[in-house]
C-alpha cells in the first residue's frame, strides 16, 4: 500500500455566498521515495487539497462522507480526516508530514529567532531535550546550505535573504524526519538562479530521507525538473495524471494541451503564444458536467455540459476525464 | 520600427539615501549605476534581471518617478523633446501624457470603490484633457473595446472582474490618454499561465495599432523572448548585456546571462540537472562588491575582475557587453 491514499476527496466552503465548491471527487497515491508534482492556475484547488492532508483548512470547510486521507506509517495506518483534537493531530502537523510554503518571510514569526522556531518544534514532536534540538537544528542548517549556521541560529527571518530563509524553512520541515513532505509552491517567490539551487537541494534531499513529497506548483517547468507523476488540476478536479514524461510529451486532456501550449518555449520562439480561451470561471458559477467545457476547444455538443467524464484509461497509469478521449477510444 | 531612439539614456545614476555614518557622512545606495541605453521608436524592448537589480527603478526613473543622481534620459518622439532629468513642471504634465506605466499586480493597482468607467476615464480628467462628459466616455469606449473589454463592464466595479481581465482594465486606463511610451513592469507576472498569454498577445496587437514603445521589464526570461525585440539584462544596478532577442538568446556574451538562461527550468523532464548553477545570491546593493559586480558568484573570474570595473562595450552594431573575457566564452 501507498504511503499516502487520497480517495473521493470532496471539500466544500460555508460562505456567506452560499456553499462553494473547492474540491471534487480527488484521489491520488504518493509512495515512498517519490514526487508527484500537483500543477494547476489560482483556484483550482492545490492548496486546500495540500492543507486537507493536515488538516489546515479554516473552520468552514466541509469534507464530504466518503472522503478518506489514509496515511501508512511503520506502526499504524492514519486516518487523517477522522482525527479531531490537536494533541492528535500532532503526528499530521509536523511529525509524520511537514509542510513548506510559498512565502517564508510570512512563514516565520517576526518576533522569533530561526533557531527557536527550529528548536520548539523539535520539542513538540521528538523526545530531544533543548541541548539535542539546538545542534541537530544547527547540523540541518548546515545540511541545506546555509553558510554559519551557527549564528544563522541566532538570527532572526528578516536578516536572511530569500533563498536563505527558503533553505531554513526546509532544515526546519525536514528536521522531524517527515514521511510525507507537502510543498507548496516553495519556489515561486525565488529568482530563478535561486530556484535552480533550490530545486537541487529537494532532490538530494529526497534521494537521502527517502521520504514522499507533494510538490505543489503552477510552474510547468519545475514539475518537469523534480516530479515523477504529475496530476493536473482544474477548478477542483484532476482532469489528467501520469508520468511526467508522458503528461508534458503527450498531453491528451485539453486544459493539459492548453496550458502547454499557452507557456513561452525557448526552443520555439517564432511560434505565436495560444492563450486558453476565456477566464477562469468564479468558484460561484462553477459550470455544470465538466468544469473546463466553459473555454473547451474540443466541446461535444449537449454532452459536456450535462455529464461529468470519469477518468479514462491512456496508457499505463496514464489517466484523463474528457469525453473526447472516450469517443476517441470507442472509435478506434 | 524607425532607427529613431525615442529614449537615449547616457550614464544614469539612481541614488537613495541610506542614513549617515558614524561620521556623519551620508550614505547612499546606489540602485542604478552607469547605464547607458537606448530605445528605438516602436521597439519592444526587454528588461531583465533578479529581484534587486535594479531594472522597476531605471523604469521609473525613465518616467521621473525615482530620482536622477547623474546622468542624462533624453525622450524625442519626433514633435517633442524632453531632456527628462531637467523638466520643467509644464513639460512634465505633458511628458505625463506620453510615457505611462502599466502595474504589476491588478489586484492592488485598482481602486475598489470606482467603476470600470471611471477607472479608465481618471487619467483624462485629472490631466484636463477632456472637455464634456461625451467625450470622457467616447475615448474611454474606444479604449475599453481596443483592450477586448465588454462595454457592459464598464459600470460595474472591479471586484467582478478575474486576473486577466482586470489587467486588461489596468492597460485601457494606462493607453486612454494615448501615451508614445510605455512601461510594462512584470505585468504578467501575477497572471497564470493561460491567461498570460492572452495580455502578451494584446500588448503585441496594441503596439500595432497604437505605434507603443514599449519597455517591458520582467524577471521571466521565456516570456521576454516571446514578445521582445531587444533584450538588456542588468545585475545589481548595472547593463551587464544587450542585445537583439534572438543574438542574446543563441549567443549570450556575458557569464551572467549565460546562468540566467540555463537556470530555466526545462520542460523536458529528460533534461535534468544540466544547468550551469549559480553559486550564492545577489549581493547587496548597499555594499556592491570591487570591480565587476558580478565576480563574487561568476565561474570564470579571474584577477583583473575583482579589481577593474568592465568597460560597457560594442562587440557589433546592436550587441553590447560588459565583461572583460566575452570574447574567450566557450561557445554555446
Amino acid at each position: 500500500m501507498s504511503l499516502l491514499t487520497v480517495n473521493n476527496l470532496n471539500l466544500q466552503f460555508d460562505t456567506d455566498e452560499g456553499r462553494i465548491t473547492a474540491v471534487e471527487n480527488v484521489s491520488f497515491e504518493i509512495n515512498t521515495g517519490e514526487v508527484l508534482g500537483l500543477v494547476g492556475e489560482s483556484g483550482s484547488g492545490k492548496s486546500v487539497t495540500a492543507k486537507s492532508l493536515m488538516q489546515l483548512n479554516p473552520s468552514n470547510a466541509v469534507y464530504s462522507p466518503e472522503s478518506s486521507i489514509k496515511l501508512k506509517l511503520e506502526t499504524e495506518e492514519v486516518d487523517v480526516l477522522s482525527l479531531k483534537s490537536s494533541s492528535e493531530l500532532v503526528i499530521v502537523r509536523g511529525g509524520a508530514v511537514s509542510m513548506i510554503f510559498q512565502e517564508p518571510m510570512a512563514s516565520f514569526a517576526p518576533a522569533i529567532t530561526i533557531g527557536s522556531h527550529m528548536v520548539e518544534q523539535l520539542l513538540i514532536h521528538t523526545s530531544l531535550t533543548k541541548k539535542a534540538a539546538a545542534e541537530l537544528s544547527i547540523e540541518m542548517l548546515e545540511r541545506v546550505g546555509i553558510n554559519e549556521a551557527g549564528k544563522r541560529f541566532h538570527q532572526y527571518a528578516f536578516e536572511l535573504s530569500g533563498g536563505m530563509r527558503q533553505r531554513a524553512m526546509i532544515a526546519m520541515a525536514l528536521s522531524t524526519k517527515p514521511k510525507l513532505l507537502i510543498a507548496d509552491e516553495p519556489t515561486t517567490a525565488l529568482d530563478v538562479t535561486i530556484q535552480a539551487q533550490v530545486l537541487d537541494l529537494m532532490k538530494d534531499l529526497v534521494a537521502e530521507f527517502g521520504m514522499g513529497i507533494l510538490f505543489i506548483t503552477h510552474d510547468l517547468g519545475v514539475i518537469a525538473q523534480v516530479a515523477d507523476r504529475v496530476a493536473v488540476m482544474y477548478l477542483g478536479r484532476v482532469v489528467e495524471s501520469g508520468p511526467v514524461r508522458d503528461v508534458l510529451r503527450s498531453p491528451v486532456h485539453p486544459y493539459t494541451q492548453g496550458l502547454l501550449n499557452a507557456l513561452p518555449k525557448l526552443d520555439a520562439l517564432d511560434q505565436p503564444l495560444t492563450p486558453v480561451e476565456g477566464d477562469i470561471p468564479s468558484p460561484l458559477e462553477r459550470p455544470s458536467g465538466c468544469v473546463f467545457h466553459t473555454r473547451c476547444p474540443q466541446i461535444l455538443a449537449d454532452h459536456c455540459q450535462n455529464s461529468v467524464p470519469s477518468a479514462t484509461i491512456v496508457s499505463k497509469k496514464h489517466t484523463a476525464a474528457c469525453f473526447a478521449i472516450e469517443t476517441d477510444k470507442e472509435a478506434a | 520600427m524607425t532607427e529613431t531612439p525615442l529614449i537615449k539614456i547616457e550614464k544614469l545614476q539612481v541614488e537613495f539615501p541610506l542614513g549617515r555614518t558614524l561620521f556623519g557622512k551620508p550614505l547612499k545606495l546606489r540602485a542604478v549605476n552607469n547605464v547607458s541605453l537606448e530605445i528605438m521608436s516602436g521597439q519592444f524592448f526587454g528588461l531583465v534581471g533578479e529581484s534587486g537589480s535594479g531594472k522597476t527603478t531605471l523604469g521609473r526613473a525613465i518616467l521621473r518617478a525615482a530620482p536622477l543622481s547623474s546622468g542624462k534620459i533624453n525622450f524625442d518622439d519626433g514633435d517633442v523633446r524632453y531632456d527628462v532629468g531637467s523638466i520643467s513642471k509644464s513639460d512634465l504634465k505633458n511628458y505625463r501624457k506620453l510615457a505611462q506605466l502599466i502595474f504589476q499586480d491588478p489586484y492592488a493597482a485598482l481602486s475598489p470603490r470606482m467603476t470600470v468607467r471611471d477607472i479608465i476615464a481618471e487619467p483624462l480628467e485629472v490631466m484636463g484633457l477632456t472637455k464634456t462628459r461625451e467625450e470622457t466616455d467616447k475615448l474611454v469606449r474606444e479604449i475599453a473595446a481596443k483592450c477586448r473589454l465588454n462595454l457592459e463592464h464598464l459600470r460595474r466595479f472591479p471586484h467582478a472582474f478575474s486576473g486577466g481581465q482586470r489587467q486588461r482594465i489596468s492597460i485601457a486606463r494606462t493607453l486612454v490618454c494615448s501615451p508614445d511610451f510605455v512601461v510594462a513592469d512584470e505585468s504578467v507576472a501575477a497572471l497564470d499561465v493561460s491567461i498570460q498569454a492572452d495580455i502578451l498577445n494584446l500588448l503585441k496587437s496594441l503596439q500595432k495599432e497604437l505605434g507603443l514603445t514599449y519597455l517591458f521589464i520582467s524577471h521571466d526570461l521565456s516570456v521576454v523572448a516571446h514578445i521582445c525585440d531587444h533584450v538588456a539584462v542588468m545585475y545589481l544596478g548595472t547593463l551587464v548585456e544587450s542585445a537583439p532577442t534572438s543574438d542574446l538568446f543563441t549567443n549570450p556574451r556575458h557569464p551572467y546571462t549565460r546562468a540566467l538562461l540555463s537556470a530555466i527550468p526545462s520542460l523536458n523532464p529528460d533534461d535534468r540537472g544540466h544547468a550551469q548553477k549559480l553559486e550564492g545570491e545577489i549581493p547587496s546593493p548597499a555594499n556592491p562588491p570591487s570591480g565587476c559586480t558580478f565576480h563574487t558568484r561568476c565561474p570564470m573570474a579571474k584577477d583583473i575582475c575583482r579589481t577593474e570595473i568592465p568597460q560597457w562595450r560594442k562587440l557589433n552594431d546592436k550587441h553590447s557587453v560588459s565583461c572583460h573575457f566575452s570574447e574567450d566564452l566557450p561557445k554555446t
